[in-house]
């Protein structure tokens, strides 16, 4: 009796233990697991709280739509207008010259290319991706420039033209990616259906394939948006960094490039570096309001 | 057919063929391009030597080495976070509500450009222990927190619900079933992870500007990680854009090129293997 008492005993504190031991080790996990989630919020608290002294101190307004910026002048003037509109615009270009070609290549390697050949292409889109910005920028900076300059007979190529053209090149690989995705997705029934009834196999790739794979494709080019929108350095090499309101071939400076610059010779406190922060905040909320839209999209895209 | 039906089919047809050509182009080009300018440039004496004024010597050696101490420590510290997030994203939370909000912060932070990391990071960690490698890895390791929970993800589902069926019908806890049987499973996803931040890393600039500096100092691997340090990215577009080397920037640029092709090769073959093994 006694003996099996303790027994019991023992063996309950053992069950016991292991609970505690799994319970810890689960604890430990979750912690883990809460880190990205800890991560976001402090950046997110971070961004505000350093981005909301300047924006109280010049005034949202002025700050927002003021024209000017000129943050070592005697009378410093802290409008950033001029980078809001060229980070729209030089985005909106991006997407304009990258969107089509990104989105015919990623059909033709979806449907129409040879194995061989979509492996091949394929390999070169992954190392487009995987090259450095920097290089990106380097190869700009000595090729494009100059061509600009050649070409439109303008003083300085390094403008936003040239900015322009070197993200298209960098959102390209983004978007052929998440395209041939939704592209391959697309039931081949669908298209089997459609080529009985007699259309040509090109007809039937952009009539049925394309518009069952829209939410994707426009997944896509919201990543594209994205991207071109928080590209830093390459930008800071090829688009002569002034800040000019936008114009093609201008100097301009990116919401990006605008932080980047001064960041290295503002001083901790002033005003001056203050902006930059605030800049940083609203890059950040026009990076969160894509994230809406991109879950939206590709959410819809797993409901179907 | 008629006519409008058949310059439509002409017409996309061709457009098809065109773009791919053009990115294809493009590719050959950018890789063309840096490499013939690149690969001239890259002598012993560069890779071996540290930058000398005395001489008017650039070396690149002290920044081979910053890319590879940071390397290093981002990778260090960043598997186990990102490995264990998977683990308990799989193996443990039940509750539906709490696993959308984790995935939805990992998409947010993926989706965050490196300009804001950089900021993020100057001001978490190179404010309080000063501009240093160990500061830009730090940074690294939450921009890279992502793409190894992700790729440990996948691979987590990959292992059959059986095994650790198995495991704990033959009496096995939680814990040991996670660490014999979940975590043997997972190294597929984990190795595909290192390789993506790897070169996520290798081509990082913005966000290690503010936070690991710019300095070309020799050091040691601890000495390094405590003292700022240009990355091969870093460098290069310092001596591009501020001082004009574009020699050295060309050859650090084929360097990079040749590490980028490495990589996405490796991460292929990988998944190829693990990919064999699995059906085998």
């Amino acid at each position: 009796m006694h003996r099996r008492f303790i027994k019991d005993l023992l063996e309950w504190i053992r069950n016991k233990n292991s609970k505690t031991y799994e319970n810890i080790i689960h604890g430990l996990f979750l912690i883990l697991g809460l880190i990205t989630v800890g991560c976001v919020v402090l950046i997110t608290v971070y961004l505000i709280v350093s981005g909301i002294p300047a924006i109280r101190e010049i005034g949202l307004i002025k700050f927002l739509f003021g024209k000017e910026w000129a943050s070592t002048a005697a009378e410093p003037k802290y409008g950033i207008l001029p980078f809001i509109l060229t980070s729209v615009y030089g985005t909106a270009g991006a997407i304009l010259i990258g969107v089509p070609i990104g989105f015919f290549t990623a059909v033709y390697l979806s449907k129409v290319a040879h194995k061989r050949v979509r492996a091949v292409i394929e390999a070169a889109v992954n190392l487009l991706a995987g090259i450095p910005s920097v290089v990106y920028g380097l190869v700009g900076m000595l090729v494009l420039v100059p061509a600009i300059r050649e070409i439109f007979k303008v003083p300085d190529g390094a403008s936003l033209l040239a900015a322009i053209i070197v993200l298209a090149v960098m959102i390209l690989p983004n978007i052929i990616k998440v395209s041939i995705t939704a592209l391959d997705a697309v039931p081949k029934e669908y298209e089997d259906a459609s080529l009985a009834l007699g259309a040509t196999p090109t007809e039937t790739f952009f009539k049925v394939s394309v518009p069952a794979a829209k939410s994707g494709i426009a997944a896509a080019v919201v990543l594209g948006v994205g991207r071109a929108i928080g590209e830093a350095m390459a930008v800071m090499m090829v688009a002569g960094n002034v800040a000019n309101m936008p114009s093609l071939f201008e100097s301009v400076r990116f919401l990006t490039t605008a932080v980047a610059s001064e960041m290295a010779y503002s001083s901790p406190g002033s005003l001056q570096r203050n902006a930059l922060f605030s800049i940083a905040l609203v890059l950040f909320l026009f990076i969160m309001l894509i994230n809406v839209t991109l879950n939206f999209f590709l959410k819809r895209d797993k409901e179907k | 057919m008629n006519r409008k039906r058949k310059i439509y089919i002409g017409l996309t047809g061709g457009a098809m063929i065109l773009c791919t050509a053009l990115t294809a182009a493009l590719v050959l080009f950018l890789m063309g391009y840096v490499l013939i300018n690149g690969i001239p440039n890259i002598t012993w004496e560069l890779l071996s030597t540290k930058p000398s004024y005395l001489t008017e010597r650039i070396g690149i050696l002290p920044d081979i080495l910053n890319t590879v101490y940071i390397v290093l420590a981002t990778l260090v510290i960043v598997l186990p976070l990102g490995v264990g997030a998977a683990i308990y994203l799989t193996e443990y939370a039940k509750n539906k509500k709490l696993v959308a909000v984790i995935e939805y912060a990992a998409e947010t932070l993926s989706g965050i450009p490196s300009i804001i990391y950089g900021l993020v990071g100057m001001l978490l960690f190179s404010n309080n222990f000063g501009t240093s490698l160990l500061a830009g890895a730090l940074t690294l390791v939450i921009m890279n927190l992502p793409t190894v929970m992700r790729t440990t993800q996948e691979s987590l589902k990959t292992v059959p619900q059986s095994y650790r069926e198995g495991a704990f019908g033959l009496g096995a806890g939680k814990w040991r079933v996670i660490r014999t049987v979940v975590l043997p499973g997972c190294v597929d996803g984990v190795i595909t992870g290192c390789i993506l931040s790897v070169g996520r890393i290798l081509g990082e600039s913005a966000a290690l500007l503010f936070t690991a500096g710019f300095a070309h100092a020799l050091n040691g691997i601890f000495t390094g990680l405590a003292s700022p340090g240009a990355t091969l990215t870093v460098a290069l577009y310092v001596y591009a854009k501020e001082e004009g080397e574009f020699g050295v920037a060309f050859a650090i640029a084929a360097i990079l090129m040749i590490l980028t092709l490495l990589i996405n090769l490796s991460a292929t073959l990988v998944g190829k293997y693990f990919a064999k093994r699995r059906n085998a």
